[in-house]
Parts: C-alpha cells; structure tokens; sequence
C-alpha cells in the first residue's frame, strides 16, 4: 500500500483542499445576516437556503465518503447484498415527501432547531426531548468518526501517513491537520461553510463518477468482462465461512435481509439530526417538496458508485481492508492528477458532512441539554457560544475515537448509531401526524427498542468478530433473516400503542402541546410566519 | 394570503389525493418485493437484471415522486380558491 508517496495525485489533493479551505473561512460573509450570534445564524445559516444550495447541501451531506467508501467495499466483499444502498435511497424521497415539509412548517413557525425541539413542544415532555437529543448525539458521534476513516483511506492509498514503523504523531499529522482546519471554520462560518464548500465537493463527485463509469470499464473490456470475473470471484469459497464469496443476485434467503435493510434504512436517514438541521436551513416549504423531486439523482450516482465495487474486482485490485478497495482502484486506473481529482472528491465528501453532523449534534446539545437542564435562561448569544464550543468537542471526541480505537470500534457503533436512531421515528413521524400517542409510552417503546437492538447486534457473530458481526439477524417470529433496526423498530411501535392505551386507561397527564394543526401546513410568507425569523429562543419560550 | 379562518374544507380523501398515494406507494411496493427482481437475466450492454432494474427505478420513482408533487401543489391551489384565499 504505501509504495511511496503518490507526488502529482498528492499535489491536486492540496490544491482543493487549500481551495476549499479558503472558502470555509469566507464563507462566514456570504449571506450574512445583521444579528449573527443566533443559532438560527450560525447552527442553521439563517434559514435562507433556496433550492439549489439545499440541494447541494443535502446531497454532500446524505452522500458522505463514508458512503462512498464503503458501498462498493461491501459489493467488493460480497456482491448483490450491498446494494440494497440503491432501494433504500430510492424509498427515502417520497417517504420524506410526506412528512418533512410537516416537520420544517412547525419548527419554521416556533422556531425549533433541532428535533428535540418538537418533540418537546408536541408532547411537552423534557424526558422525551432528552431521548430523542442522546440518541441524536449518541448516533452522530460514530458517524463522524467513520468521515475520518474514509479520509484515512484516501491518505493510505496516496502514500501519506508513513508506514507502520513511524511514529504515531507523524503517521496521523495529515489528519490532524485536515481535522484542525476543517474545525476551525466550522466554528467561524457555521453551516454556511459546509453549504458553500458542498458545491466543490458534489461537482468534483459528478466528475469523478462520469468519468470512472465509462473510463474504467472501457480498459477493463466492457461490463460483459467484468461482471464475469466478479461472477467467477464470488464463487470462490472463502476459507473463513466455507461458504461461496458472495453472489451476482441476492439468494432467496437474503431477500428479507436485503428488503428490511432498505427499509429501515429509509426509515432512519431523515431522524439523523444532520439531516434535520439541513433541511431546516432552507428557506420555505416548497424547496423541500422540490427536493425530493431533484435529489434522487444522487441516488443514481450512487448506484452508479456501486459498480464500481465490481471493477475493483475485475481490475484485480487485492486489498485486506474492503474500504481500500475504491482508492485503490482509482490510483491503479486513473493517470495520477486524475487520481488526485478523486481522492480529494471523497476527501471533502468527508469534511461536509462531518461539518454539519458536528453542527447538528451541537445544536442538539445546546437546546436540549444544556438549555433545558443546565441554563434555561441562556441568551441567544450564549447558546450560540455554547453550540460553537460542543462542535469541537465533538470533533476530539471523533478524532479521539479514530486515533485510539481500531476502525472496527466505529464501525460497529456507526450500525448501532442506525438501530439507534431509528427508535427516535414514532415520536418524531408519528407527532408530526397525531398527538395520539402518549409521550409516556413513547418513552417506553424508545426504551424497548433501544435495548433490543443493543442486545440483538451484540449477539450477532461474523468469521471475524464475535460481537456486532453484522446488522442482520433472523426476525423473532417470522424466522426470516431481517435488519435489527426495523424489529427494534416495529418492536417499539407495538409497545408504545399498547402502553398508550394503558396511559389512557389510567388518566396519565398527556402533557401540553404548544403546537397547533394548522402550524404543520404554514409557509413561509403566511400570517404569523415571518418570512425573517424572530430570533431562534423567541418562538419556543420555555 | 388564506385570510378568512374558514373551515370549508373539501372531502379529505378524493381521486387526486388517492393518485398522489398511489405514485408514493408504488416505490414501496416495486423494490421491497425482491423476489420480482432477484435474477441476472435479461443483461443489457452487460449489466445483469438486479442491477440495472433497481437502477431504472430510481428514475421511474424520480418521475413518480414528481407527478406527486405537481398534483398537490394543484391540489392546494385548488382548496385555497375554494376557500378564497390567494392560489398560491
């Protein structure tokens, strides 16, 4: 692997990367606003996005290089099953088509940044709040830490980071560095610099993409080639399980795997608070119902992204670790600048999205922690502050995750991150449509949920590792292999209707809901909807 | 701008609003049913069936998702003249 330093590739990398950096400092100056030290400046920029920039946000936000990484990886490693990445961002567009433009009228209305915010202003509950902001936080963390194993890749593969025999601070001074810039204009621009830099990173993605898809097969002899010789690769037996490699279609035992890991991903994409906070930054209702329109073609690329999984294996590319497989492929294809073009395309689809996830968990953090529990009276300047200071921490919680820790570690809590987040649906979704459900017994399904799917992927083996082996596991009941998040799920749907019906029974105080029905349809421009936002504390007096 | 606090609003399940179910719906249906598409033939410009199936959903999902979107926007139109606010 580190053959020595690739100098032209790592020549264009820098280039992009001081490119990109010089427009994260800048960008604290576009749009800018007359009172800057509010959250809604600084955590949601201004809540100004149109349809375009919210576009381009969204995108190098969902599609990180984490994404980018590791979905070819699995196709390399295994075939059809890694895939299902293609269904589950087709089914993300018309589910978020029903109940997002919901979620951006209400908190437009009562200015809530997070979504603990409506959770706590439907069900008037600072302990479901509290669950639905630790599970936010808890998911994002690992999240973040997996954006820096995908620029890690890229370093490895480009001959930066030295060998194993040099010492640790010069192996992991790259990243370092990378990191430390990237966190200071976070701190300085907020979500404007991820939103502006967004741009570089998904043109350079499109570029990169067009290109490998029809310069990469054309060397390698047509599609027919390497399908072939990824056909006769998956039918070797891997000496670990004793079973085939992987296979060109899913067999009929993983076609629940492969529909339930679909689903439940779909389901979880839109509670990740790094989702939220980007949608929430756009400027009316109708750039989101435009959106789901226009996004899908990032879902395009990515299947396009998907095959290349498949070349790595007809190019003969052999790697121990899976994620190395697509930088890989690129350095042995591609002349070395383009090479360069493309490893500094996955490295700032790192630094998006862990900008705005470090953002999103801040904000969290500051209006559900430390507003409701520690100082409720805190100004918006303070929160502001204190939004500004929790983004690094997480960031060196992130770094310090990845510097210490085996990559395994991450990974493993980044599909725990998705069981996770998952459990936050039913009060989140289902408050969006009904005031049904009582918050008590959505405590108590987020609960269940919770502890089942902790307890269900810890049981999971794999030829390598004993524990969080893999997402699947066979479905209590119905004895197909399925996706732990959606059991977890469908678990904490059925107990929190049946304790609902208790709380009922019981006459449990359901709380106040500051919400109104019609608050969940306004738009931009209607009567008692500024178009100009009172500041981000005033619509949510608590 | 809806000005008059009426409540007049049309019947709440009417043939529009079933289409706009029906085209996001269907995504669902199309790629949850795997077995539908879990076979390697018919291979096109050598890319087996699973592939570029799920791949063309994308862009039939794309195309459904935006006949939704122009219904409702019409559908609203519609109920804010009916309710003699400004179309907007």
């Amino acid at each position: 692997m580190n053959d020595g330093v690739n100098g032209v590739a790592l020549a264009v990398f820098i280039f992009f990367f001081v490119l990109v950096t010089a427009m994260g400092f800048l960008a604290a100056r576009w749009r800018k606003a007359a009172n800057e030290h509010t959250l809604d400046e600084w955590g949601l920029g201004g809540r100004s996005f149109g349809t375009w920039v919210t576009w381009f946000l969204l995108g190098g936000d969902l599609y990180t290089a984490y994404t980018f990484v590791a979905v070819p990886a699995a196709i390399y490693a295994a075939g059809a099953a890694g895939f299902f990445a293609v269904p589950y961002t087709i089914l993300v567009y018309p589910l978020i088509f029903t109940f997002l433009p919901r979620l951006w009228s209400v908190s437009h209305k009562h200015g809530y940044v997070t979504t603990s915010d409506f959770v706590h202003g439907r069900f008037g509950s600072k302990g479901l709040s509290l669950a639905v902001a630790v599970t936010g936080i808890l998911a994002t963390m690992p999240y973040i830490a997996l954006q820096l194993v995908g620029i890690q890749a890229v370093l490895d593969v480009m001959g930066v980071g030295g060998g194993e025999d040099t010492n640790w601070f010069v192996k992991d001074l790259p990243l370092l560095i990378a990191f430390g810039v990237l966190a200071a204009y976070t701190y300085s621009s907020g979500l404007r610099a991820p939103a502006l830099i967004a741009f570089v990173k998904d043109t350079l993605i499109y570029v990169v993409i067009a290109v490998a898809i029809i310069y990469i097969p054309v060397k390698l002899g047509g599609f027919d080639e390497i399908f072939a010789s990824a056909r006769e690769a998956y039918s070797e037996t891997n000496p670990a399980t004793g079973a085939p490699r992987g296979s060109l279609v899913p067999s009929e035992a993983g076609q629940w795997t492969y529909a339930t890991l679909a689903l439940g991903s779909a389901l979880a994409l839109f509670m990740y608070p790094h989702s939220i906070t980007a949608t929430l930054s756009s400027r009316s209702r109708e750039v989101i119902r435009r959106n789901t329109t226009i996004l899908p073609l990032y879902s395009l690329m990515l299947g396009l992204l998907a095959l290349l999984g498949f070349m790595a294996i007809a190019a003969g590319v052999k790697v121990q670790n899976g994620q190395l497989a697509i930088p890989q492929l690129f350095e042995n294809m591609f002349p070395a600048w383009f090479a360069g073009v493309a490893f500094a395309a996955i490295g700032i689809g790192a630094l998006v999205p862990a900008a705005i996830m470090s953002i999103a968990a801040a904000n969290l953090f500051t209006r559900n922690i430390y507003k409701d529990f520690i100082k409720p009276d805190a100004t918006p300047k303070q929160e502001t502050k204190v939004s500004k200071i929790v983004s690094l921490l997480v960031k060196v919680g992130a770094l310090a995750f990845v510097l210490t820790m085996d990559k395994t570690v991450a990974i493993n809590f980044q599909l725990l991150g998705g069981i996770w987040i998952l459990q936050t649906f039913p009060a989140l979704v289902g408050g969006l449509f009904t005031r049904w459900f009582h918050r008590w017994a959505l405590i108590g399904g987020w609960a269940v949920g919770m502890v089942y799917g902790t307890v269900a992927a810890y049981g999971v083996a794999s030829p390598t590792q004993k524990h969080f082996g893999g997402s699947a596991k066979e479905i209590p009941g119905i004895g197909e292999i399925g996706y732990i998040g959606l059991t977890a799920f469908v678990l904490n749907l059925v107990v929190t209707v049946v304790l609902t019906f208790v709380m009922r029974a019981c006459k449990a105080p359901e709380g106040v809901d500051r919400t109104s029905p019609e608050d969940y349809t306004a738009d931009a421009g209607d009567p008692g909807v500024d178009a100009k936002l009172p500041p981000a504390t005033a619509g949510s007096a608590h | 701008m809806s000005q008059a606090p009426e409540t007049k609003e049309g019947p709440v399940v009417t043939p529009v609003r079933v289409v706009i179910a029906l085209c996001l719906a269907a995504p669902f249906v199309a790629m949850l049913w795997v077995g539908s598409y879990a076979k390697t033939d018919p291979v096109v410009i050598g890319i087996p069936f699973f592939y570029w199936y799920q791949m063309l959903w994308v862009l039939i999902s794309t195309l459904l998702t935006m006949v939704a979107y122009k219904l409702w926007q019409r559908d609203q139109r519609a109920r804010s003249a009916a309710k003699g606010g400004d179309p907007r």
